[in-house]
This record gives structure tokens, sequence and C-alpha cells, in this order.
């Protein structure tokens, strides 16, 4: 027997365009039942696939269950509801919430996708459905901003599109299936996803497009596409080499422009590529261990990176200021957000008892099993440096530093509500982590929580809390932002275009002056010849004809003579 | 209205910070003489991980080094931050 199972993002997407269409408590109820709806089907579906759909003579199976699929399901479930509260008590736009469900929806989508062309289908519904998020904060920046967000989430689609296709001619199939990057096809699929992993050249969009959504959206934001395309290298590419060096380079591209920056919510930003670079390396190590420390370190980031924007977007929202520089000593007036945000700070520093500590450190013990010493070497320096750049610099400058003198009152219970529960969840999960391990793609064989691990990770983070009261003077905050590729696209390509058609425009006026002289020419030369003095246009007197018959009359008469 | 300033932002109170700061740094270090740290890479010969304290001089020079390199590639990436406003 079938059981009729409906398919988790079918329902979440299409409930969610009910949002803007009721009201008041039913509205509430949607925006709070529908993810729980939701989460409630991800553990219902049924491992066999289902469904088959023909589309164009392929079968598509749109919803498959997987353990991986299941446990990013989960969270994002769990992310929506939270951030449904959250934005609740934000008075965000039932349009942008709308948006933020359609998104989470399609995100839900790709993890329960059994074919890559349902997973394209689901990952271009996410671009459309975050641009719509970054549009509706409404704000010239943010239209600007939501626009370049758009082209580089296109360009990341088109090479996934093609990267399918090709690989569908090559092999004939489109199965989700772990591939190695060894053809164009699988090559272009790998480059699509990193787009969305905020991979390099293209990092720089994280920080450029979420910091201009509301509060509540940046919440939305930082969750869903980053942490799919984590997914997506998951099932498809785990063990790639490549991978490894490319989770490296955003784990410290993060932290150094985290270090630079001033503005609260685009330090968070930074800090999502260089928690997702650390998600990326434990999926280029590729055994049981760093992918089940991938999958959990998503899981758990989730719920802390949110935590700490939702901290963020509380202060954006009763200060109406996003600059450290402006900010400073709120923790007088808003203990209660300032305590969320050290416990979102704490748990993505990975210190003991949070939700970091036991997901993070199965990455570090995966390169450590694996005898990647120079890995091993770089991810432990790198978690002293998520200490520095979020763990402390964050709450530092944004809740004690010098006093701005700013009171302001805490934010709506709503929001509040939302931000205890994450607390809660982060420290819940660090306590007790077995719920999580249960759920990991793989059986988990590893304990947190020994004596050398808890005294050298603290020793690791209070050291480098040292060094930041220490170096605090060399971390003045300035008025700056920091150039990165997204300069290429702003500026140079900008400044090409405009010297592009100064030139062209040069270029077609000396064109132009040249061909109205050779006209002029033709024309000076068509009147020598045929103008009033013209010699081929020249009217002769009367008496000149009479002449010439005379001269031609007396030459007759001449020859006739002779 | 005038408000007292808050403690932590009172003058005097500066040093006790810091001392506290040094008592807890102390604390953690204190474990190190009864705990021995097993290698991660005993197959490579590599035992620097088990000397006493390393994770603590570690965490604190790889915060400096990265300081430093923020603030060396900042003199070439910074920019005011109105660079990109029209």
């Amino acid at each position: 027997m079938i059981e009729p199972v409906l398919p988790p993002a079918l329902v979440m997407v299409l409930g969610a365009s009910l949002i803007p269409a009721v009201r008041g408590k039913w509205r509430t109820a949607l925006v709070l039942g529908l993810p729980l709806l939701t989460l409630l089907l991800v553990w219902l579906v049924p491992e066999q696939a289902g469904l088959m759909l023909p589309f164009l003579g392929l079968e598509l199976i749109p919803s498959a269950a997987s353990a991986e699929g299941r446990l990013f399901a989960t969270v994002f479930a769990l992310m929506a509801a939270v951030g449904g509260l959250y934005a609740l008590g934000s008075k965000a736009r039932p349009l942008e919430l709308a948006a933020a469900y359609i998104y989470a929806g399609s995100a839900i989508g790709v993890t329960f996708a059994g074919d890559l062309v349902t997973l394209f289908i689901f990952w271009e519904l996410m671009a459309i459905g975050s641009t719509a998020v970054i549009l509706l904060a409404d704000t010239q920046k943010a239209r600007k901003a939501a626009f370049r967000y758009l082209l580089v989430h296109l360009l990341g689609g088109v090479l996934l599109m093609g990267g399918i296709i090709a690989h569908w001619l090559d092999t004939g199939s489109i199965a989700v299936a772990v591939m190695a990057p060894e053809s164009l096809g699988t090559m272009l699929i790998l480059g699509g996803i990193l787009v969305n992993a905020g991979a390099p050249p293209l990092s720089a969009w994280i920080a450029d497009a979420y910091p201009e959504a509301s509060p509540s959206g940046t919440v939305f934001l930082s969750a869903f596409t980053t942490k799919t395309a984590v997914f997506a290298l998951l099932v498809l590419f785990p063990g790639t080499e490549l991978l490894i060096w490319v989770g490296l380079y955003m784990v410290f591209y993060g932290i150094i422009y985290a270090l630079l920056e001033n503005d609260m919510r685009r330090i968070l930003a930074y800090s999502i590529v260089n928690q997702v670079g650390f998600m990326v390396c434990a999926i280029g190590i590729g055994t049981e261990l760093a992918l089940n420390g991938a999958a959990a370190h998503a899981f758990a980031h989730i719920i802390y990176k949110a935590l700490l924007l939702m901290s963020a977007g509380s202060v954006l929202m009763m200060t109406a200021r996003r600059k450290c520089t402006d900010l400073g000593g709120l923790f007088q007036s808003m203990p209660q957000t300032a305590l969320y945000g050290i416990i979102g700070a704490l748990a993505i520093s990975a210190f003991p008892f949070t939700s970091g500590f036991v997901t993070k450190s199965l990455e570090t013990a995966a390169a450590a099993e694996q005898g990647l010493l120079v890995v091993w070497m770089l991810l432990l320096a790198a978690s002293a440096g998520v200490f520095l750049h979020a763990g402390i610099k964050f709450p530092w400058f944004v809740f004690f530093q010098k006093d701005s003198g700013l009171r302001p009152p805490e934010p709506p219970a709503a929001m509040r509500w939302a931000m205890a529960i994450f607390a809660v969840a982060c420290i819940a999960l660090g306590v007790f982590p077995q719920p999580l391990y249960a759920i990991l793609p793989y059986q988990v064989d590893y304990q947190p929580y020994t004596v050398g691990h808890l005294v050298s990770q603290l020793q690791l983070l209070l050291f480098s809390g040292f060094a930041f009261f220490v170096l605090l003077g060399q971390m003045r905050r300035t008025l700056t932002i920091s150039l990165d590729f997204d300069w290429f696209y702003r500026r140079f390509m900008n400044a090409l275009a405009e010297e592009f058609a100064l030139r062209a425009a040069h270029a077609f006026e000396r064109l132009e002056a040249r061909a109205a002289g050779r006209l002029r020419a033709l024309i000076d030369d068509l009147y020598v010849h045929h103008g009033p003095q013209g010699i081929l246009a020249r009217s002769s007197p009367t008496g000149s004809m009479v002449l010439w018959v005379a001269l031609m009359l007396g030459c007759t008469l001449l020859l006739y003579i002779f | 209205m005038t408000e007292r300033t808050h403690w932590l932002y009172r003058p005097e109170n500066r040093p006790k910070l810091w001392a506290l700061l040094m008592v807890i740094l102390a604390l953690v270090l204190l474990p190190e003489l009864f705990v021995h740290h097993h290698a991660h890479f005993p197959q490579l010969g590599f035992e620097l991980d088990t000397q006493v304290g390393f994770h603590a001089w570690y965490g604190f020079i790889a915060c400096a080094a990265m300081v430093v390199a923020a603030k060396v590639l900042g003199i070439f990436l910074k920019r005011p931050d109105d660079y990109y406003d029209d």
C-alpha cells in the first residue's frame, strides 16, 4: 500500500503564499504552524522514493528522503518557525514573510530532491525568494544590493544548469549521487554550488546583500542559501580534495574581513563565510567523521548564527544604528538582548557546553584522524580566530566598549521569545549532543567531553580573548568598508563600460565627421562640373551659336569649292 | 537626570578587570600540571601539541598574527564607507 504523503516543500511553499491573504490571529497561527507541519511531514516521508513525475522524457522524484536531507530539512523547518516568531515581533511586512517562507520551503525542497532537475528547480526558487526578501526591505540600498545578489545567483544557476545538462548527456543520469569533478558537467555543477556556498572568488555577495535586508530578513537569509550549498556538496562531492583548500581560504577570508569591518551585521555576514569554510573543508576531508562534522556543524550553525543576527537585528530595530562606531554600552538597557547575543557568540566560538563545541570538534578531529597536520593546525588557528572576530568582537563593540549614551529599550516580547528559544537550543545541544548525533548521516563514535579536550579548548579560546584585549588598540573601528571581489563588478566593470561608451562615442564622431567630409567633397565636385558655372551645365549665348554655325557653313563651302 | 556611570566604565575598576582576566587565564593553565595531552599525530612524530600550554600560546599567537594580517591588508583594502554611494 502506498501512503499518500505530501512533499514537505510543497506544503511549505503553497502555505507561504497564503500568509498575505490572512489576518490577525489566523496569520500568527499560519506563520507558526506551517513550519511545524512541514517538520512533521519531513519525518513522515518514507525512505523509498514515492511519487515519480515524467518531465521532458525524464523521471523526476520530487520527494525523496535521506538521512542528510532529513537533518537539513529539520533545522530549516525549525529555523523558519523561530524566524517567523521573530518576524511577527518585528512587524515584518506579510509579503516579506511570505517570500521568506517560500525561500525556506524551497530550501527544504532541495534537501528532498531525488534528482538533479528537481534540485535545480528548487535552487532557483530559492534565489527568487531570497531576492524578494532583500528587495522587500524597501530601501534604495537594498534594491541595488538585491539586483547584484540576483545577478550572482543567476550566474550560479546557469553554471549549475549547464553542468546538469552536460552531466546528463555524458552519463544519461540525473541521479543525486556522489560524483567527482572530472568531467565538464560535474565541474560546472561544483562551480554552481560553490557560488551559493560563498566560495572564492565570489564570496563578497554575502556581506554585500544580507546586511541590507530587514532585521528579520537577514535572519532568514543567513540560514538557507549557504547551507543548502553545504548540503549539496555533502551529497554530491564528499572527499573532493580541492574543497579542503577552498574551505580553508573561506575560513581565513571570513576572519580577516570581519576584523576589518565596522557594520555589525556585516561582521556576522563575513562570519557566515568563515563557518561555511569549516564545513566545506570537512566535506573535502570526506571521511564519515568529517561528513558527520560538516552536517552537525551546519545544524548548530544555523541556530547560533540566527541567534546572533536576531540580537543584532534587535539592536538595529531599537536604535536604527548599524555601525560599531555608533554603538556601545547597550548591555545597560538591553540586558536580555545582550545575554542572548553573548550565548550565540559563545556557541559560534565552540565554547564548552555550547552547540559549537560538540559539532565543530568533529571536524578538527577528522583532520587529525586523517593525519592532515597542516589542515589541523590551520583549523585550530581559525577556531581561535572565530572567537576573535565573532565571539568577542561582536558583543564587545555592540554591547560594551565605550558607552555610546544610547539607552534603547528591549525589543518586543515575540522577538525576545525567539531569541530565548534559540539560546536554550544552543546550550541544550551543547550539554546533550546525543539526540543530534543520533540523526547524523553516519554512526557517531565520538566523545567531545574529555578532560584534555575541555582544557585545551578553554586555553585556546581564553588566550584568544586575551589577545583581543591586548591588541584592542589595533582594532579601533574606523568608518570604512573593505574592497573585495565585488569591486570588479561595482567599480571596475562600471568604469570599463563608461570608458568604452566614451571611446565608442569619440570613434563614432570621427567616423561621422569623415563621412560628412567625403559627402561634402562629392557635392563640391558635382558643383564644379554641374553647377551654374560648371563646364557641363553652362548655357551658351546665341551669338556664339551663330558664330559656330557660320564657321561650319564656311568650312562646308570651302570643302565644296575644292 | 544624572545616571551614575556603570561600574564597568569607571576608570578605577579597570585594573581590577585586568586582574580578573589574569586570574581566569591562570586558572585554565592550572590543569596543565595534572593533565597529559595525547599527541594528535603520533605517526608523524609531531609532539608540539603535547607540550604544556600549547593551545594557550598557539591561540594567542594565531590571533595576534590574524590581527596583524588584517591590519596590513587594511592598508590596501580600506575605503571610506560611502565609497560605493553614488
